[in-house]
This record gives structure tokens, C-alpha cells and sequence, in this order.
């Protein structure tokens, strides 16, 4: 109410970390604490939706229309490297969260620079798949089985996608505004997210690709 | 340029739609250019839009689902008029008229009432009732409110632009592939339905995390009122089926947009997984939306019949039960797929066992009744109202649970009457018994209490007429959706049903003038202590309205009925506790990141249904950007000083003294 914030005078930055109420089962409950259970809550909710899709494609993987099969265009060879890069950028993604934790800039822009660059080659490879199923003829609308390989991997892309613009967005907020309290807990959550994307991966990577491939 | 959007969009050659989307619009201009002269623009910008406090936001729903509620009885209304005269005639209502209006009304009700009057209760009276001063992440519930209402706006828009969709509340492919529906109509619902979507699960997400993280010193999971109870079983529930919905339309919208081939009959796709997909959101979406219903009743019951609720745990374990049955029964509403005998069998039984829970909840709202002073007031007529009329939609739901009944009735008007039955008698009822209870609360008067008794009778009396003759046609065979009939027999019941929408209606207008002589009469209605009805949970122990605090100490929860031990300590020592020790509060600063992500999401939406690329690209930079700048603030925060409090504060504490002054009186 600006009432009371016309009464409150200049407003105060505030940057110390606060408790702001308790928890029920006693004890205080900082805003760190708020903040990560929330975004883990959120997470959960975006695991269901591409549950959604996972059930979507286990249900469409045999209904090819005639067309090719899994195990007739995956390339297993580079979706291990997809993995590799995926998965090791969780591991520079979590350098760069103890370097924001120890303040430490060379560690933290060095090891979120390495989460990018990982990021965007998995995002190639994936890229550089999805135009060559569609060149031979086997892009999303070519069967049901190829809509739920393209909604359910895109969908992990797009997340990838969208995780890199907020990667770069929190590299900008760390230079302009240094490791303040509210900056770091937007740190743990893009954490967090990346991660997820991971565990998400591991699961697309064994349902869509390993157990693919054998079909 | 504009995609698919030209003047051939108007319907110029449909005049009914076009006088409503007339009349909307100019009432639109007109209240917008009556608030501009006035000079009240600043003030709704600045104490509204931008608000990030929860009993705010709240209250804007609430405002959202009743100006929707008259859309959607507008098209109900219809609906019942041209069944009536549509005997072996064509009515007044054209096929394709007559099936947006029934798509219209089931998606808005459901969407844009039902949602947001639950959600906006939530928003008011849970922080209030956990003793904390707003919800977890405060602007978040901005966004999730205004992206609402960029859904119902759509919709609305749909009225003079476009069409809507022909499809049904929910759109079943293949008639709603775009084979079978190329118009826009379709597009209308799934970006509409998408954009609130994101906005319902944000609020999901915000609740969760309120409920489990935030209380007040001593508000144990145990202590918490029921209807805090029931708000997390439904947010629960919120987070664990929104994602589904998002994913199934964002899969029909890929099979419309980009020829994929999910629930197309050709390329291989599968037409019942998106029955089993929608309906894995849909049931348990009918929970979201009871269960804090059944939290107000609750309530409700227990304040007016001066006891304690009957039987607490077991109405949290009813509760949690619910929650998680909720997700075990979708395939009832397709028994008629064939999925065999086996199959239909067990979703028979888990939806008939889902009842059970449901009765101890009766049960225990009877017995906490029983022994007690019942005080007849409104809120409490529309909890009786609803216990008997909710009872009669859970024994025809039990009925519709044996699949061979089913397979008689399914798509019959009977179901029809059977979801009217327990959505209005549950939903509806109890959104208005929550209203009448709060509303003191919210605005600092009560309601008048003869036109919201009267308002009462005719909604029930409507309800009854309007319902109980289409479970009769039901059983006569008739189906839904049927733009006109050759059958005489069916007549007289239709004329009947009719004549109860009527009586509806009349309850609608006493509802209407019930708030405009409510206001009027404010000052002999004012509530000054802030415990209007001798209530038991926190949110009675603040003043009327609250301040934007919520409480100028966070109050220490003792045991259950937290307020109740507080009031009654008051009335045995003659005195109100010590003055408390103020000290200065932060609160969240007001933001417009809400209004503005909305602002873009319209344009976006509308941009998508109609194919205009170019804008709908420019206003996602728009969205992106919003939410960047949010990200760039320095200031999050504002303080309201110990001096401010304690004046706000120690105006209530005196006229809850003066009141205990009086005998015979509650604080």
C-alpha cells in the first residue's frame, strides 16, 4: 500500500538475509530455504509434464505409419556425446554454484562459461539431429511415433534453450550487482533447474535412445 | 501481415453475437472512460494492478469470477431458452451458434468461476488464517492473477473476433483436429486455456511452499485450520495435474499448428490417449475445485454453530485421501471407450470408494452441528444447502461409478444434471457461503443479511427446478448438446428446466442489489472489531479490513482454533492481552511485472491464434524482457515504521476492548 510507503520514507535496501516467518515444525525459516522448496515444487510440476510426454511416447513408439523406426535413425554415437556434454556440464554448473558460494569470480564465470559452452554443444548436436531426421524424410509429421520423439526430446531442448538465456542473464547479474543474497538464491535455482534437465536426460536418453536403438 | 485476421472475422452476419460482443465493449469503454474522468486511474494502478498483496489479489479474482459468472449464466440462459422452444423447430439459436455457447459456458465456468473464485478465497484467507503477513513469493501471485484474466479475455475476445471453439468444454479430437475444425475457434480455447494455465500453476507452486514453509510461531501442521487444510490438498493437486493439461493441448495445438500427429485418426496417431491425457487433469481438477469448498464449509460450520469442527483428523485424513484418489478414477469418464470389463471394473470401484472419504466429511459437519447453537445466517444456509443438495450429486455420481449404468447414461442429460448437481451444489454453494463469510472481512461491513437469505432461496429453488428435470431426461434418453428435438414427452420437462434458470436468475439480480444496498447501508452493517461473526481462526483476530501487514505481531499459536483460546482467555480475564512491543515491518514493494507479463501475453495469445508471427515473436521479447527487468531491481522491499503499526494497530485493540466492556459480548 503506498500509504505506508510514502509514511516509510526512502526505502531501505535490504541485503542481509532475513527470516521472515517460522516453520511448523519450529525454528525459522530463511528466504533460501523459501525460495529453493519453492522452485523444487516447480520443478516437480515441469518432471510431470514431460511425464506426460514420456507416457505419450511410450504409447505412440510403435505406430510408425509405415515409416522408420527407432532403431533405424538414431545415432548412438552422438547422443553419447550429447550425454557427455550434458552431463558434465551439471558438474561446471556445480563449480560455478560453490564459486558463487565463496564469492570467488574466476571460478564462478570460468566454470558457468564451461556450462555454456556444454550447453550449446548439446544443443548443436541436437540441433544438427533433428535437421538430418527431416532431410531423410522423417520429421515429426511424418508418423505418430516421430511427433512423440520430436515433442518429448524438443521439449528437453527447449528447456536446455531456455536454461542457457537464464545462464547468461545470471552472469550478468552477478557482474552488475555481485553476489547479493537475492542474486545467490536465483544462483541455487538455476542450479537446480540445470540438473533437473540432467536427471531428465538420463531418463530420455535410456527410454528414447537405448531402449530405441534395440528395436 | 495479420495472418488469418481480416474483416471477414466480424461476424456481421450473426447478429446475436455481435450485440454482445457490442454491449461488452462498450461497457468495457465505458467503465474505463467513467474511472479516467473521475481521476481514479492513479489510485487503481498504484493500489490494485500493481498490488502484490495477497487479500488484493484475492478480492480481483473473486471480481474476475463473478463478472464471468454472468457470462457464462448469460450463456446458460440460452442454452435452457432454446431447448425450450426448440420443439420440432430449429429454435432461435443456429447449430453453429448454439455449439460455442455450450463450449463457451462450460469453459468459462469452469476456467474462468470456478478457478479463480476459489483461487481469490484462497489468496484472502489462508495467509490471514496461518497468523503470516502474504504468501511466499508475492509478485508470482500478481503474474498468475493477470495471466488469468488474459484467459478470460481472450475468450471474451472470441465473442466480436473469430468464433469460439464447437467442440465442447473439452475439445475432443478428432472433431477438433483441424480437419474437422479449421477455424480459429479452437485456437481461442487452447491459448486461452494455456496462458491461465501457466497462471494456475504458479499458483499452485506459491501455495504449496506458503502452506508447508510459513506460519506463524506455534501454527503446527495439526493446528491449521481446515480450510488452510484444503487449500493444500488442492494446490497439491494444482501442481501434480496442471502440467498434464499443459502438455495435452500444447500436443493438439502441435497436431493443429504443425501437422504432428498425436490424436489425428491418420499417421498413426491415437484419439483415446487424448480422453485418458485430459482426463488425468480433469478429475482431479473437479477435487481442486471442491475440496476448498468443502474447507469453507468447514469453517463455516464450526463458526456458526459455536463448537469446535467435529472430528479434525479425520477430516485431514479425508482430506489427504482425496487428494490422492483424485488421481485413480479419470477412466470413469469414458467407461464407454471399451477398454474391457476389468479395466472399467476397478475405476468403478476406486471412484465408488472415493465417496467414502467424502461421507465421513458429512458426517463430521452434521456432528459438529449437533449439540451446537446454530446461528442462521447466510453462510451457513448455503452450507446446509449444499450438504443435502451435494448429497443427491454424490449418490447419482456413485450411480453414473457401475460402468453398465453408464454405458445407459453416458452423455445423457443425467450426467449433466449429475455434474450440475455436485458443481453448483458443491462449488458454487460453497463459493458464496465463503463470500458472505469473508466479505465482512475484506471490506470492514457485512452483507445484507435479508437479500443474501433471499438470494439463497432462489438459487436453490432455481437450481432444483433447472436440474432435477434433466436427470428425468436423462433417463428418457436424451442426449446432451441437442440444438433442437421431435420428442413431446421431453417437452414439458425442458419447459420446467427453463423456468428454473429463471429462477436463477432472479437469485443473480437479489445477489447484484444485495452488494449495491450493502454499500449503501455500510455504516449500520460495519463490522469494528473485527470478529463479526464470534470466529475461531486467525484471520478474526485483525482488524476489518485487515491492514497490509495482516497482524502488527505475528500472534502465538497456542492449539487449535487459534483465535478461539486468544478471545477466550480476553473474555475471562475482562482484558485484551499486553500491548505488544512494536516494532517496523517489511513489506513487499508493489510491481507491475504482473500486469505487464499479462499485457504481453494478450498480445501474444491473440498473435498465435491468429498467425501473426511478427507479434506474437515481439511480445515474448516483451515477456522475456519484463521479467529481466523484475530481475534487475534493486529495491524489493519497503518499511512500514513501529509508530505506523502501532496507531493501526492499537485502533483495533481499543474497539475490541470497548466490546469487552459490554457483557454478553465476544471481542
Amino acid at each position: 500500500m503506498s500509504a505506508f510507503q510514502a509514511a516509510a520514507g526512502p526505502d531501505r535496501e535490504v541485503e542481509h538475509e532475513q527470516n521472515v516467518a517460522t516453520h511448523a515444525a519450529g525454528g525459522l525459516v530463511s528466504k533460501r530455504i523459501i525460495v529453493g522448496y519453492g522452485f523444487w515444487i516447480f520443478l516437480l510440476s515441469d518432471i510431470i509434464m514431460f511425464s506426460a510426454f514420456f507416457a505419450t511416447y511410450a504409447v505412440l513408439v510403435g505406430n510408425t505409419a509405415g515409416g522408420p523406426r527407432g532403431s533405424q535413425l538414431f545415432d548412438l554415437h552422438d547422443t553419447a556425446v550429447e550425454t557427455a556434454c550434458l552431463l558434465l556440464s551439471s558438474f561446471t554448473c556445480g563449480l560455478a554454484s560453490i564459486g558463487a558460494r565463496m564469492h570467488d569470480g574466476r571460478w564462478f564465470y570460468g566454470a558457468m562459461a564451461a556450462t555454456f559452452v556444454l550447453g550449446v554443444g548439446f544443443i548443436g548436436i541436437e540441433v544438427h539431429e533433428f535437421a538430418s531426421l527431416v532431410a531423410r524424410g522423417a520429421g515429426p509429421t511424418r508418423s505418430a511415433f516421430l511427433s512423440a520423439f520430436f515433442t518429448l526430446v524438443g521439449c528437453h531442448g527447449l528447456h536446455v534453450t531456455a536454461g542457457l538465456l537464464w545462464l547468461l542473464t545470471m552472469i550478468a547479474q552477478v557482474f552488475a550487482k555481485g553476489y547479493r543474497p537475492d542474486i545467490l538464491r536465483r544462483v541455487l535455482c538455476f542450479s537446480l533447474f540445470w540438473h533437473t534437465l540432467d536427471i531428465i536426460w538420463v531418463a530420455l536418453f535410456t527410454v528414447v535412445y537405448l531402449m530405441g536403438a534395440g528395436q | 501481415m495479420l495472418g488469418k485476421l481480416s474483416w471477414a472475422a466480424i461476424p456481421l452476419d450473426q447478429p446475436i453475437p455481435l450485440f454482445a460482443g457490442a454491449l461488452v465493449g462498450a461497457l468495457i469503454v465505458f467503465v474505463l472512460a467513467w474511472v479516467t474522468l473521475k481521476g481514479w486511474m492513479p489510485y487503481l494502478w498504484r493500489e490494485w494492478i500493481t498490488s502484490v498483496d495477497h487479500k488484493r489479489i484475492g478480492i480481483m479474482y473473486i471480481l474476475l469470477a463473478m463478472v464471468m459468472l454472468l457470462r457464462g449464466f448469460t450463456d446458460a440462459i440460452m442454452m435452457r431458452s432454446q431447448q425450450a422452444l426448440a420443439f420440432q423447430s430449429e429454435g432461435y439459436l443456429p447449430p453453429d451458434h448454439y455449439d460455442q455457447i455450450f463450449s463457451a459456458h462450460g469453459t468459462l465456468m469452469i476456467f474462468f468461476v470456478a478457478m479463480p473464485f476459489v483461487i481469490g478465497l484462497m489468496n484472502f484467507v489462508m495467509p490471514l488464517q496461518l497468523g503470516i503477513r502474504d504468501v511466499a513469493f508475492p509478485t508470482l501471485n500478481s503474474v498468475s492473477l493477470w495471466l488469468t484474466a488474459t484467459g478470460a479475455l481472450l475468450i471474451n475476445v472470441s465473442l466480436l473476433v473469430g468464433e469460439f471453439a464447437r467442440t465442447g468444454w473439452l475439445p475432443y479430437p478428432p472433431l477438433s483436429e483441424l480437419t474437422y475444425s479449421p477455424g480459429v475457434g479452437v485456437d481461442y480455447y487452447l491459448w486461452s486455456l494455456q496462458i491461465s494455465g501457466v497462471g494456475t500453476l504458479l499458483t499452485g507452486v506459491n501455495f504449496v511452499t506458503t502452506i508447508l514453509k510459513l506460519h506463524a510461531p506455534g501454527m503446527t501442521y495439526m493446528r491449521m485450520p481446515m480450510f488452510c487444510w484444503t487449500a493444500l490438498a488442492s494446490n497439491l493437486l494444482i501442481v501434480a495435474a496442471f502440467p498434464v493439461l499443459t502438455a495435452t493441448l500444447a500436443m493438439l495445438l502441435l497436431d493443429r499448428y504443425l501437422g504432428f500427429h498425436f490424436f489425428t485418426d491418420t499417421g498413426g496417431g491415437n484419439v483415446m490417449m487424448f480422453m485418458n491425457l485430459i482426463w488425468a487433469w480433469g478429475h482431479p481438477e473437479v477435487y481442486i475445485l471442491i475440496l476448498p469448498a468443502f474447507g469453507v464449509f468447514s469453517e463455516v460450520f464450526a463458526t456458526f454453530s459455536g463448537k469446535p469442527l467435529f472430528g479434525y483428523r479425520s477430516m485431514v485424513m479425508a482430506t489427504m485421501a482425496i487428494c490422492v484418489l483424485s488421481f485413480t478414477v479419470w477412466l470413469h469418464h469414458f467407461f464407454t471407450m471399451g477398454a474391457g470389463a476389468d479395466v472399467n471394473a476397478i475405476f468403478g470401484i476406486a471412484s465408488m470408494i472415493i465417496a467414502v472419504p467424502t461421507g465421513v466429511k458429512v458426517f463430521n459437519w452434521l456432528f459438529t452441528m449437533y449439540g451446537g447453537r446454530v446461528v442462521y445466517s447466510v453462510p451457513i444456509l448455503w452450507s446446509l444447502g449444499f450438504m443435502v443438495t451435494f448429497l443427491i450429486g454424490g449418490m447419482t455420481g456413485v450411480l453414473l461409478a457401475v460402468p453398465p449404468a453408464d454405458f445407459l447414461l453416458h452423455n445423457s442429460l443425467f450426467l449433466v444434471a449429475h455434474f450440475h448437481n455436485v458443481i453448483i451444489g458443491g462449488v458454487l454453494f460453497g463459493a458464496f457461503a465463503g463470500y458472505n463469510y469473508w466479505f465482512p472481512k475484506a471490506f470492514g461491513f457485512r452483507l445484507h443479511e435479508g437479500l443474501g437469505k433471499a438470494a439463497f432461496w432462489c438459487w436453490i429453488l432455481g437450481f432444483y427446478l433447472a436440474f432435477m428435470p434433466l436427470y428425468v431426461l436423462g433417463l428418457m434418453g436424451m442426449t446432451r448438446r441437442m440444438q433442437h428435438y421431435d420428442v413431446p414427452e421431453w417437452r414439458p420437462w425442458l419447459l420446467i428446466a427453463a423456468g428454473g434458470a429463471v429462477v436463477i436468475l432472479v437469485g443473480i439480480i437479489l445477489q447484484i442489489v444485495q452488494i449495491a444496498v450493502s454499500i449503501r447501508q455500510r455504516d449500520q452493517l460495519r463490522d469494528t472489531t473485527g470478529d463479526p461473526w464470534n470466529g475461531r481462526s486467525l484471520e478474526w483476530a485483525t482488524a476489518s479490513p485487515p491492514p497490509a501487514f495482516n497482524f502488527a505481531v505475528l500472534p502465538r499459536v497456542e492449539g487449535r482454533d487459534a483465535y478461539w483460546s486468544i478471545k477466550q482467555r480476553a473474555l475471562r480475564q475482562a482484558r485484551l492481552g499486553d500491548e505488544p512491543a512494536y516494532t517496523e515491518i517489511e513489506m513487499p514493494r508493489n510491481s507491475p511485472t504482473g500486469f505487464a507479463c499479462a499485457f504481453f501475453a494478450t498480445f501474444m495469445g491473440f498473435a498465435l491464434i491468429w498467425s501473426i508471427w511478427w507479434l506474437a515473436i515481439l511480445a515474448g521479447v516483451g515477456a522475456l524482457a519484463t521479467f529481466v527487468v523484475f530481475a534487475w531491481r534493486d529495491r524489493v522491499e519497503y518499511v512500514i515504521p513501529a509508530d505506523t503499526v502501532a496507531s493501526i494497530d492499537r485502533a483495533n485493540r481499543s474497539a475490541r476492548s470497548a466490546t469487552l466492556a459490554q457483557p454478553g459480548i465476544a471481542p
